[in-house]
């Protein structure tokens, strides 16, 4: 079967809409136009039944009842919505925030700004595997806390957090949990219940629905979470978040969950075979590389390699024609490598090195091989070219070299 | 971000691959950047004593496909000039030539540092070789 190049292996970043999921939206642009908020005729009635039909189907994807979910434009509006909502509703019962060092930004520079408006954050390390211990979220936990927020799984590495555990332990001491739900939705099961979740961030463009549409879980019973609304207007959402909902996204966002309820099963065990041939198929011909993150946590979608030796973007440059993302830093605007792999203790040298591959729905078993060879023959190419492949090869220890007495920068 | 066609074509064609034994008193190696800041370049020369012309020159880099071309280039420019015209190519032209846009432009400063210390090996290399020769040309 021919390849159709490129190929996309970057489903962290974003997913293709699924085509039943554009056909499940296409009414919803002109023919059954109308505004859910309005009341008083049919063409808001069919957008409202639609909006909560798909409200239903996103509950039921998480084990929640559809008046839990409040939709969004995405996932970052969500953490916004989640964290300074619960801040602002529970300044009186206390300032602290407990959270982790491998957020993803709408976390991190979200918590960063309550840190401005006097809310106190603790930022817990993790582990080399990737997780948080539980014993140091414990040990942070103080009368003042209200919120902890810690990942589902995580964006680079795809890791999983013990997050059953911490779900049972933030109920334990009557502090309101959120997860940063958005890698691990439709790819492995998520239970509010079991999870003991009081809101989770959720999008749509990550699980084959479009971009621009995402939910923010809300816990109603035990707790009954509120929130302070970030956004002002005319009340939708149960005042919450106000403004006309995006129908066609949501009508798409509900489509995609039902889809991924029932194919993710099925699909979480193609794509974690796709991704151990990927693996192995490296590891077979390739030596220096290394897993970034734990591999038994892990989502069956992802993984992430440093190529010793070989700088990531170079290594970009050479499988042009495969979508992949690199932790380099000349991949960043900010020319610093990863601060999720820097704070798993992956030496910069190798963050610089790092690949992430994100499978997914459309990957197949062919473009899994074609991409192994062309990474194998790439990096076996630029580690001909590359001076540490060589001096490690003579045995050199580079650690111990005095890289700075040769450089002047 | 999109490449200029110069540096694809020294990152998928690299000019004087390889290396030169290090040993060799007319072999100057100049080994420059950190793998901590994702670049290390590895510039080496074959220089004719008599005449200060660069015979031969080889690189292998660790970096990026602009700092791969910039010592690609380097490699390309520094054969058949004098020492002293060798000393006189600065990053600007490597960037000129190459097109690369501001955020790469410390991959050139990085090759025309590894001209530089390439040379400066040699010149090292020559002074313990002849110290009465060259007790002067130390800085």
């Amino acid at each position: 079967m021919a390849i159709k190049l490129p190929i996309y292996m970057d489903y962290h970043a974003t997913t293709p809409v699924d085509p039943r999921v554009v056909e499940a939206m296409l009414p919803y642009f002109h023919e059954k136009f109308g505004n859910a908020a309005s009341r008083n005729h049919s063409f808001g009635w069919t957008a409202e039944e639609a909006v909560e039909n798909a409200r239903a189907q996103i509950a039921r994807l998480i084990n929640a009842t559809p008046k839990e979910i409040i939709f969004t434009s995405g996932a970052t509006e969500s953490n916004n919505l989640a964290l300074k909502g619960a801040a602002e509703m529970y300044r009186e019962k206390g300032n602290h925030i407990i959270t982790q060092v491998i957020e993803h930004k709408a976390v991190l520079d979200t918590c960063k700004r309550l840190e401005k408006y006097g809310y106190e954050v603790t930022y817990l390390p993790v582990a080399k595997d990737g997780r948080i211990d539980l014993d140091d979220l414990r040990r942070a936990i103080t009368p003042k806390t209200i919120i902890i927020s810690i990942m589902y799984a995580n964006n680079e590495i795809g890791v999983i957090q013990p997050i059953q555990e911490i779900g049972k332990l933030a109920k334990e001491k009557g502090v309101l949990f959120h997860t940063d739900g958005v890698q691990a939705l439709g790819k492995i099961p998520v239970d509010v219940q079991r999870d003991n979740i009081d809101m989770i961030s959720l999008t749509a463009h990550k699980l084959y629905g479009p971009k621009g549409c995402g939910a923010l879980y809300v816990r109603r019973r035990n707790p009954r979470v509120q929130l302070s609304a970030q956004i002002d207007g005319g009340g939708h959402e149960r005042g919450m978040r106000s403004g006309t909902l995006n129908v066609p996204g949501i009508v798409g966002f509900g489509k995609a969950a039902e889809l991924c309820q029932n194919e993710m099963a099925e699909e979480s065990i193609r794509l974690r075979g796709l991704r151990d041939r990927l693996k192995d198929g490296l590891f077979a011909k390739l030596d220096e590389l290394y897993i970034n993150g734990s591999m038994t946590h892990r989502l069956p979608h992802n993984i992430n390699i440093s190529f010793a030796f070989v700088e990531g973007e170079s290594l970009l440059m050479g499988i042009n024609d495969v979508a992949v993302s690199s932790g380099s830093a000349c991949t960043s605007a900010t020319l610093e490598p990863s601060y999720v792999l820097k704070a798993l203790g992956v030496g910069e040298d190798l963050a610089h090195t790092s690949i992430r591959f994100g499978l997914g729905r459309f990957n197949t078993q062919e473009e899994v091989d074609y991409v192994t060879n062309r990474v194998v023959e790439v990096v076996q190419r630029l580690r001909e070219l590359s001076p540490l492949y060589e001096m490690a090869k003579e045995g050199v220890d580079l650690s111990k070299m005095n890289w700075k007495a040769t450089a002047e920068h | 971000m999109a490449y200029s066609d110069k540096v694809v074509d020294h990152y998928e064609h690299p000019r004087n691959v390889g290396s030169l034994p290090k040993d060799d008193p007319n072999v100057g190696t100049g080994l420059v950047g950190a793998p901590e800041c994702g670049d290390v370049m590895r510039l080496q020369m074959k220089i004719n004593p008599q005449t200060q012309v660069i015979e031969e020159a080889k690189f292998k880099t660790f970096g990026c496909g602009s700092a791969i071309a910039s010592s690609s280039l380097a490699t390309e420019w520094v054969k058949g000039k004098t020492v002293e015209e060798a000393l006189a190519i600065s990053n600007t032209d490597i960037v000129r030539e190459l097109s690369l846009p501001p955020v790469k432009i410390h991959c050139s400063v990085l090759a025309e540092d590894a001209i530089k210390a390439a040379i400066e090996d040699w010149k090292k290399k020559k002074e313990a070789d002849q110290p009465e020769a060259t007790a002067t040309a130390s800085n």
